[in-house]
């Protein structure tokens, strides 16, 4: 798979949104996202992580550089609801995302407007639908869910699209931690049927789930790696404003009073392990 | 409580009436409607009540259903029937004469005619969105004004638009209803004072209401445009109205009800 | 120390007679003590944000009462109003209330609806300001020109002006990036500590609760399922657990290591105790290997 041609591929992209003032919210960014690939964005409010994301679907086009989704450049404008069908988005407000009254037309929303045939409409739908987890729900008015429901059926929206790419824009952000971990094993899933995934987030233990990492500060990434590499770097991360996994602050706590601990712990797991290891007869 | 307001109430069902095809059943209601005025009979009257008890029974649809429906109409119903009662004037004499205050047998059957005219039209509409839910309305309110589309006339559009409404209704109340707490714990009067007391009390309330609507309608048409929206254009539909033979049935028993309601008339002399 | 909010069996019960009558608190008692800092827990749906809004008389009990500083909130002729001076409530996401044409307005709101006189206005206004956190340059700004997390500072700002004996906050770090979190949470710890006040805080995160709260309620299937010091609290992890809760991640990795069959406390919530636990266990195995 690692030698497959990148699915989304952005070069020196910068992006302001006052072309007089002289600050860019996105300053020079190139990187690829590979098929199937679940990627984390962390960074600070305003470094830009949103602005970026919404460049991977031609909702903001780069002032400079390019965007190439399956090797459509984004500013073309000829296959914008290709690439838009490809890369699928999702963001914060799940009541701000859902159009319809009842959940089963909701998700039918996106293949409607691409011209589906109703039957097959019909069976994407309750593909999405049970993918995401909200099949039982279907005929529910979105109203009356969960945080965590809406936001799945936002999920299964987009998905009905089949994209090959799902950007999630914070999504989790306003959710409860019972939403959050059903969201959060939607994307596995997700992941497994092959998506490629990129999730901007807050929440460090959802991007110590994902394969690979990027830290972004003042519309540059700074940070690249595996969540093991990145939250490896306490301090570092501090410098930008951010936090670790409370597994990696302690294994660093340890290791500052002297106690051996590797570097790559940063999950619970992982921690307990280690320290098992180490403190069994 | 905000919360009881509900608009288009749907009592969800699956008789006949609920399945029907949401075309017919708002022509049908259209046509009803046309009847209680074409036919001003007693005979016409009664009969077109009979029809739609009838079809509140098929509905399955609780009777108390239909005196909510009617409740708040009533003071406008009772008034106007007042109004009618006192000035409509007729020939001959008055029945009842105190002071200036003169009643004709016309004044009551017009009382009469206006109650139940009104009740029925109120009673049959409700029927329909009791049966129908909003989203299946607005379907069939966008299939029967399309033909205007070849006009330009923004059919899409405007359904879009009653279905994002019909959408964000509940939300928008709870956020009210969240507003005005927040505000209250704040020491805001919504509840007591003076009129003008509390129409300024009202500011901060829908300040935050209408700058909230259109964060809400920016998001809104950002997650839109990612699902690749753009208008009616080449937009097929999940459901599709179909006219089964189930419809037909129904249109044939519908259609000869009406017929006969207006046949009364040329039978029964009218009330007015 | 003296009791300043007291709920004595409180029920409450939403849409009573109708088909969809769910009761949302259930024979509810406590007392908090003035000066205590409260963290409040529970899953969505357990009656903790019906809980916060009564102590604000925003909801009426259906049975049971209320009783701030000793007084009984719905009592015949009570003024209702008084009482929301006395507990502020900040709900979640406060900062979609703000209606202003400036920050400090907006901080005045609800002071001046208090009827209190200009200079002591200005006054609290500044006050508030300064513990937020929030210069006087924000101040004369627009709310609607500042950054997430400022807007949530002046919501907060608008509540502390007020002058309350009681501080409840509904989540008042949800979506904010973990600098903005720590620094909300750590002004209200401040501010806490400098003022006595006491705080109630409803929060989803189990670390933040640890390391703020001193007592901690836990509220499960409208009922009040726990009430303690954090310390007896996170104790409880397991239980905790089964209430469909979480515990923080510190807790969740003893607890693995006790079911791994180590043996070690399972009371660990911060990390400061984790690290001094690890110190000891070692020193206690080391100890061992030396006999």
């Amino acid at each position: 798979m690692p030698n497959e041609e990148p699915m989304i591929r952005v070069q020196d992209v910068k992006f302001r949104y006052d072309p007089e003032q002289p600050a860019y919210a996105v300053d020079g960014v190139s990187l690829n996202v590979r098929r199937g690939e679940f990627v984390a964005v962390l960074g600070a409010n305003g470094c830009g992580k949103s602005t970026l994301a919404k460049h991977f679907n031609a909702i903001l086009l780069p002032e400079a550089g390019t965007v190439l989704v399956e090797n459509m450049d984004t500013r073309g404008e000829d296959h914008l609801y290709d690439i838009r069908q490809k890369v699928g988005m999702v963001f914060q407000n799940p009541d701000n995302q859902i159009v319809a009254t009842i959940v089963e037309e909701d998700v039918a929303f996106a293949p409607e407007n691409l011209g589906v045939p109703p039957e097959e409409i019909r069976t994407r739908i309750d593909e999405a639908m049970k993918l995401a987890g909200i099949y039982e729900k279907r005929e529910a008015a979105p109203y009356k869910l969960s945080g965590g429901q809406k936001q799945r059926v936002a999920i299964a929206g987009v998905i009905a699209m089949r994209p090959d790419c799902l950007v999630l824009d914070e999504a989790t952000a306003m959710l409860d931690p019972h939403g959050r971990s059903q969201v959060m094993r939607t994307i596995h899933q997700l992941r497994e049927a092959g998506i490629s995934i990129v999730s901007i987030t807050h929440y460090m233990e959802e991007a110590a789930q994902a394969d690979r990492v990027l830290v972004m500060s003042r519309g540059r990434i700074v940070m690249e790696g595996t969540p093991e590499q990145v939250f490896s770097q306490t301090e570092r991360l501090h410098s930008y404003h951010l936090d670790v996994p409370q597994a990696a602050e302690l294994r660093d706590e340890l290791v500052k009073i002297g106690i051996p601990m590797p570097g790559n712990v940063i999950t619970p797991d992982r921690c307990a392990e280690e320290l098992y290891k180490l403190l069994k007869e | 409580m905000l919360r009881d307001i509900t608009i288009g109430q749907h009592f969800p069902g699956n008789s006949v009436l609920h399945r029907c095809d949401p075309r017919l059943k708002l022509v049908a209601t259209i046509a009803y409607i046309v009847v209680l005025f074409v036919a001003p009979n007693p005979v016409g009257l009664a009969l077109s009540i009979a029809l739609l008890a009838a079809l509140y029974k098929i509905a399955r649809i609780p009777g108390k259903m239909i005196l909510k429906s009617l409740k708040p109409i009533v003071p406008i119903v009772l008034f106007t029937a007042v109004l009618n009662l006192f000035f409509v004037t007729g020939e001959g004499e008055p029945l009842v004469h105190i002071w200036v205050l003169k009643i004709y047998a016309e004044g009551i059957r017009y009382a009469i005619l206006l109650t139940i005219r009104v009740c029925a039209l109120i009673a049959g509409t409700s029927l329909l969105t009791y049966t129908t839910s909003p989203i299946v309305l607005t379907d069939a309110i966008e299939n029967l004004l399309r033909p205007l589309a070849k006009i330009h006339f923004p059919v899409h559009e405007l359904a879009m638009m009653m279905t994002i409404a019909l959408r964000f209704i509940p939300t928008l109340i709870e956020e009210t209803e969240k507003i005005m707490n927040a505000q209250k714990a704040r020491g805001a009067m919504l509840d007591n004072g003076t009129f003008t007391q509390r129409i300024k009390a009202l500011v901060p309330v829908l300040i935050p209401l209408f700058i909230s609507a259109f964060r809400r309608a920016d998001e809104l048409a950002m997650a839109m445009e990612c699902r690749c929206y753009h208008g009616g254009e080449g937009r097929t539909r999940l459901k599709q109205l179909k006219f089964t033979p189930e419809d037909m049935r129904c249109t044939v028993i519908i259609t000869a009800a009406l017929l006969i309601i207006c046949a009364t008339r040329l039978f029964v002399p009218g009330l007015a | 120390m003296s009791e300043i909010i007291r709920v004595e069996h409180l029920n409450y019960v939403y849409n009573p007679g109708m088909p969809d009558e769910t009761t949302a608190l259930d024979d509810v008692s406590f007392s908090v003590d003035e000066g205590d800092f409260v963290g409040i827990i529970g899953s969505t749906g357990s009656g903790k944000s019906t809980l916060i809004s009564h102590f604000n008389g925003l909801n009426r009990p259906t049975s049971g009462r209320i009783l701030i500083d000793g007084k009984d909130m719905w009592e015949q002729g009570a003024d209702l109003r008084a009482f929301r001076f006395q507990v502020g409530l900040v709900m979640q996401y406060p900062e979609y209330q703000l209606f202003e044409e400036t920050c400090a307005k907006d901080i005045a709101y609800g002071p001046r609806n208090m009827g209190l006189d200009e200079a002591e206005i200005d006054h609290r206004v500044k006050e508030a300001a300064a513990f937020v956190g929030l210069s006087d340059a924000l101040l004369q700004k627009s709310p609607f020109e500042l950054s997430g997390g400022q807007k949530r500072r002046v919501a907060i700002a608008g509540v502390m002006a007020m002058h309350p004996r009681v501080l409840v906050l509904d989540e008042p770090a949800a979506g904010l990036d973990p600098e903005g979190r720590d620094t909300i949470l750590s002004q209200i710890r401040d501010y806490h500590e400098k003022t006595g006040i006491t705080v109630l805080l409803v929060s989803h995160s189990m670390e933040d609760i640890a390391k703020y709260a001193n007592r901690v309620l836990v509220m499960s299937h409208a009922k009040l399922a726990m009430y303690d010091t954090v310390e007896n609290v996170f104790a409880h992890a397991q239980e905790l657990l089964e209430l469909g809760l979480s515990v923080p991640q510190v807790t969740q990795i003893f607890l693995k290591l006790r079911q791994m069959g180590l043996d070690i406390p399972t009371d660990v919530y911060t990390m400061p105790y984790a690290v001094k636990t690890i110190q000891k266990a070692l020193a206690a195995k080391q100890a061992k290997g030396v006999q």
